[in-house]
């Protein structure tokens, strides 16, 4: 009888977060087509519902009224399984996320090692789709997809070291309770701009989206996709997007901690303004979306491993001997 | 490479710069307008749906002398006519057939009368095909409707004919 208790405990718990960040993502699209409008001068979704708010809900439902046509020489099964595999992953992720110090589903002590396994297979989603397409666009691009993923994984786990290196816990309330007295952003700021370029490219947003470059590829690992499994590797993708810019203020942005400790903002509910690092972080990624042009291949792959990855490695070395020379190195 | 472009790419000035222009831009005022809410200006040359007008004592001008109907590239147009009892001929058929028509403006070009115009109206989408073979009854009815404007653009757009 505990069991099933616990198991209703949990699934109610599960979804007090899934629903509201299924919301989040819905608005979020709506967010960045409305950035990306604003920047071009134009006025983006503004018709359904008040400000275009619902746009992404009127979109979600012609998706599900869609048929979902699957190629007749896909692996039927493999093609299936990639959106949900997509979906999966970007949601799991979710689970170790602390929005404020006793708001977490699993506290678990590894929190930051399981976002990085879970992120890095969220290639395989897309690999699945390519593949199982059994078609050349969604090829290419699933391989693009595949080979830019885990060069700019390497990169943000070196990234991810010098936070620890900082911190000294891998669990992920501790790394932002080690962030009251200063933010990471600041020590460690050029790492910050590192994983947040490296962030674009992890989750295929311009202009690192190589993998749907559709003046090439149609439209990369998507193309054979229709209707509702369309939708499920968008919400997916979105999710992942989402999962970054909290990422990036939990490591460098001090996660729920405001950012000044006085009176009129110690009443602010802590959750607040991590949903606003988050959402400032995805501003930025929307901006960037407007303002950037698609980086050629060779290129990619020239920043990810020629740049990123020695300079990280040399600020991992350099941020190591600051703190054991000045005998700054987290005690456990 | 020369250091004053290492320094621009390692401190991405062309980056911030392009995100700076890019944040001033998106507060300004937007070009788009709220379409069916708001309408952009239409000038009184432009090519919209057809209308036959009538003379202010309600005779209609057309005097059928087919001349559209043989400029018409699109061979839209189609007239009919015969001899009235008073003496005059006037058309008994005028068909405009509007999803032939190319909307190239002859046909008000070649009117001797200005019987035939096409007015500002761009909006006559229809459910079926049948409703867009336009007969004399639609022509002149749109040619009531429409009066006041297209008269007034036949005055603004004189000088230039």
């Amino acid at each position: 009888m505990d069991y099933i208790y616990s198991l209703i405990a949990e699934s109610y718990k599960i979804l007090f977060l899934l629903l509201p960040l299924l919301t989040a993502v819905a608005m979020i699209v709506w967010l960045d087509r409305r950035v990306w409008a604003f920047v071009q001068k134009r006025k983006g979704p503004n018709v359904v519902g008040p400000f275009g708010l619902f746009q992404s809900l009127a979109d979600a439902l012609k998706y599900i009224f869609k048929e979902i046509i699957i190629p007749a020489s896909s692996n039927k099964i493999v093609f299936i399984l990639a959106p949900i595999t997509t979906m999966t992953l970007a949601l799991i992720s979710w689970a170790v996320i602390p929005f404020s110090e006793d708001f977490v589903l699993s506290d678990i002590n590894v929190g930051i090692l399981y976002l990085f396994a879970i992120s890095s297979l969220g290639v395989y989603g897309i690999i699945m789709g390519g593949w199982a397409s059994n078609s050349k666009y969604p090829f290419l691009g699933a391989i693009r997809s595949a080979a830019q993923m885990v060069s700019y994984e390497v990169s943000i786990g070196v990234i991810i070291i010098n936070v620890l290196l900082c911190v000294g816990s891998l669990n992920l309330t501790d790394i932002v309770l080690a962030q009251e007295k200063i933010w990471f952003i600041i020590p460690l700021f050029p790492m910050f701009v590192i994983f947040f370029i490296s962030a674009l490219a992890e989750t295929n947003r311009p202009p690192f989206d190589l993998p749907e470059a559709e003046a090439e590829l149609v439209a990369g690992y998507q193309t054979e996709y229709s209707g509702m499994m369309y939708a499920m590797f968008w919400l997916g993708e979105y999710a992942n997007i989402l999962l970054m810019c909290a990422m990036g203020s939990i490591l460098f942005l001090g996660g729920w901690i405001s950012p000044i400790d006085s009176y009129p903002f110690n009443l602010v509910p802590p959750v607040f303004w991590f949903i606003l690092k988050i959402l400032l972080l995805f501003i930025l990624f929307a901006l960037v979306k407007a303002i950037v042009p698609r980086y050629r291949y060779d290129q990619l792959m020239k920043l990810g491993w020629k740049i990123f990855l020695p300079f990280s490695l040399t600020w991992v070395v350099l941020t190591a001997g600051f703190l054991l020379y000045f005998d700054l190195l987290p005690k456990v | 490479m020369k250091i004053s472009r290492i320094i621009k790419t390692v401190f991405m000035i062309d980056f911030l710069s392009a995100l700076f222009i890019a944040i001033k831009e998106a507060f300004k005022q937007k070009k788009t307008l709220n379409y069916p809410f708001e309408k952009g200006k239409i000038s009184p040359r432009s090519r919209g749906e057809h209308a036959l007008r009538r003379y202010p004592n309600g005779e209609e001008r057309c005097i059928a002398c087919k001349l559209c109907e043989a400029v018409c590239p699109a061979q839209a147009i189609t007239i009919e006519s015969e001899q009235r009892d008073d003496g005059s001929r006037k058309t008994t058929r005028y068909d405009i057939d509007m999803l032939k028509c190319i909307y190239c403006g002859l046909c008000e070009e070649s009117c001797p009368v200005d019987a035939i115009v096409q007015g500002p109206n761009f909006e006559f989408a229809t459910e079926t095909r049948e409703e867009l073979y336009y007969n004399k009854e639609k022509l002149l009815e749109n040619g009531d409707r429409w009066e006041n404007v297209l008269a007034a653009n036949i005055k603004a757009d004189g000088p230039y004919r």
